[in-house]
């Protein structure tokens, strides 16, 4: 009989290992208790604190597009559709993908980090003790604040990388604010924005659940602490982009493109 | 109807024929205990032989492959979620690393247990339990200083003020004076036994330090390979000429 490869068996093994922590996600998350105060701080801690980060992220983002993108606009006469190609790059993908790749670098490096670290030090157990579901507490407050927040800080970033692209295009061109974003308007659709408001919902998830899987199971000391943080990082990294590839693939299916 | 064990001198917890393996490691092999009330007994044995994983057990945070545990007349390996939790209000356990939560206070910490248990105290008797707590282990003014402001010696000490919250009738140890000095390391014994003289709890203490062993040992328990190995009083180990036992008493 064929063997599988030693690494193989271990992306197996770790694969089968995330699909029941993400199964008993659902297992956990629609049952009383309900950890409603640990949901909000987890929502303050997430999303609030992210807010400066992506906030100027989301500025140089739109302001750099713009500039990158003038000068080819400009060889091909079309320099005024340059609010129209800002607003799209933007809105349908550079907005989500990047704001999400920040998100991950700070919130899933920091849940794997903190949970990590509580498991070394045996908090994850002294809360078990004291009559406490550690996944329920730890685990579903910090992914429904992954969940929830990443969506309103795309939506942030954007509308702040727009007000970059508008500046970007005054640098070497005179145009009122009134006609940028009434061309902004007039080319963003329903179906660009759609499609890229659920995927930063799946991508919030999937930086929330990869960040406390890695920490949850966390070993081998403050190594392993520091190697949980490093893995959620790279692992939810791949996995934005996989999520990605798969929306753009479902939505062209079903006309959104 | 399951049958419950009784045992002679009122028996907080009783063990019997404790079986865990992890893979093909047979960490606690058939292992028996009985902690009678107000009793202090230690546990002793060379790293890695199960110490922790025994007391893990009793507490139910770790399931055992077989075997019987039974903590104040109730089977723990057969109890519900809730009733398990019911059982770990009645239990104290101090933490070999402390697990103090980083992101909480002192009295957050102390407050923790209450809360999530649901214990019905009002505000005004809670706040008098954490003063109360704070006030035994000589640590009032810490009271909303931050885990990461606190030297080791003090979060030991917080460390059991949190385990003596709930007022439990059993409290396990897990290597109490590791990592302390010899100063702190005495402090902390000093207040194990002023907290069953107050409480008489009854306690397992996992411990190598033959310093706290001495001075907290009604009765020992020395592991090897999993199993009972000797069992008696400090002066009956003392006293041994077993190779095995002199390691550690020599």
């Amino acid at each position: 009989m064929m063997q599988l490869p030693k690494s193989s068996k271990q992306f197996f093994s770790e694969a089968g290992a995330i699909s029941r922590f993400t199964a008993w996600f659902f297992h956990e998350a629609f049952r009383p208790r309900y950890e409603w105060k640990e949901f909000a701080r987890q929502c303050y801690e997430i999303g609030y604190k992210s807010l400066p980060l992506i906030a100027l992220t989301g500025f140089i983002m739109g302001l750099v597009l713009t500039m990158q993108l003038r000068p080819s606009m400009l060889e091909y006469g079309v320099e005024a559709k340059l609010p129209d190609i800002v607003s799209l790059s933007v809105v349908r993908e550079i907005g989500p993908v990047i704001t999400a790749l920040i998100f991950a670098g700070k919130v899933g490096s920091g849940i794997g980090a903190e949970l990590g670290s509580m498991k070394v030090t045996e908090q994850i157990d002294a809360m078990e003790v004291s009559g406490t579901n550690p996944y329920k507490y730890l685990v579903v407050t910090r992914v429904a604040a992954t969940t929830l927040m990443l969506p309103v800080l795309v939506v942030l970033s954007d509308a702040i990388s727009l007000y970059g692209g508008y500046l970007g295009v005054n640098i070497k061109a005179v145009t009122s604010w009134n006609l940028y974003i009434t061309q902004v308007y007039n080319t963003l659709q329903f179906s660009d924005v759609l499609p890229a408001i659920i995927k930063t919902f799946l991508f919030g998830f999937a930086v929330g659940m990869v960040g406390c899987y890695k920490g949850y199971n966390s070993k081998k000391g403050t190594e392993g602490v520091g190697r949980s943080a490093n893995s959620a990082v790279v692992f939810s990294s791949v996995i934005i982009f996989i999520i990605d590839l798969v929306v753009v693939q479902v939505t062209d299916i079903f006309g959104f493109n | 109807m399951e049958q419950q064990l009784t045992y002679p001198n009122e028996n907080v917890i009783s063990i019997r024929g404790l079986k865990k393996y992890f893979g093909e490691n047979k960490v606690l092999d058939d292992f028996d205990l009985d902690l009678a009330k107000k009793e202090n007994l230690v546990v002793l044995g060379r790293s890695g032989s199960g110490k922790s994983v025994l007391i893990k057990c009793i507490i139910g945070l770790l399931a055992p492959d077989s075997g019987r545990i039974e903590v104040l007349g109730k089977d723990v390996l057969s109890l519900d979620h809730q009733a398990l939790d019911e059982i770990r209000i009645r239990i104290g356990f101090l933490f070999q690393s402390n697990a103090l939560y980083d992101s909480m206070t002192v009295r957050e910490n102390l407050e923790f247990p209450m809360r999530r248990h649901s214990i019905d105290l009002s505000e005004e008797d809670a706040r008098q339990r954490i003063e109360e707590v704070l006030g035994n282990v000589g640590l009032s003014h810490t009271i909303d200083m931050m885990p990461s402001e606190l030297s080791g010696g003090m979060m030991k000490r917080i460390a059991l003020a949190r385990t003596m919250i709930l007022k439990p009738d059993i409290i396990l140890y897990d290597e109490p004076t590791a990592g302390l000095d010899p100063v702190t390391g005495k402090e902390i014994i000093a207040l194990i036994m002023d907290i069953r003289k107050k409480y008489n709890t009854a306690a397992i203490i996992i411990s190598h330090d033959m310093k706290c062993v001495k001075a907290t040992a009604d009765k020992i328990i020395l592991l090897q390979n999993g199993k009972n190995y000797k069992e008696g009083n400090y002066a009956f180990f003392k006293g041994s000429d077993d190779p095995y036992v002199q390691q550690f008493f020599e």
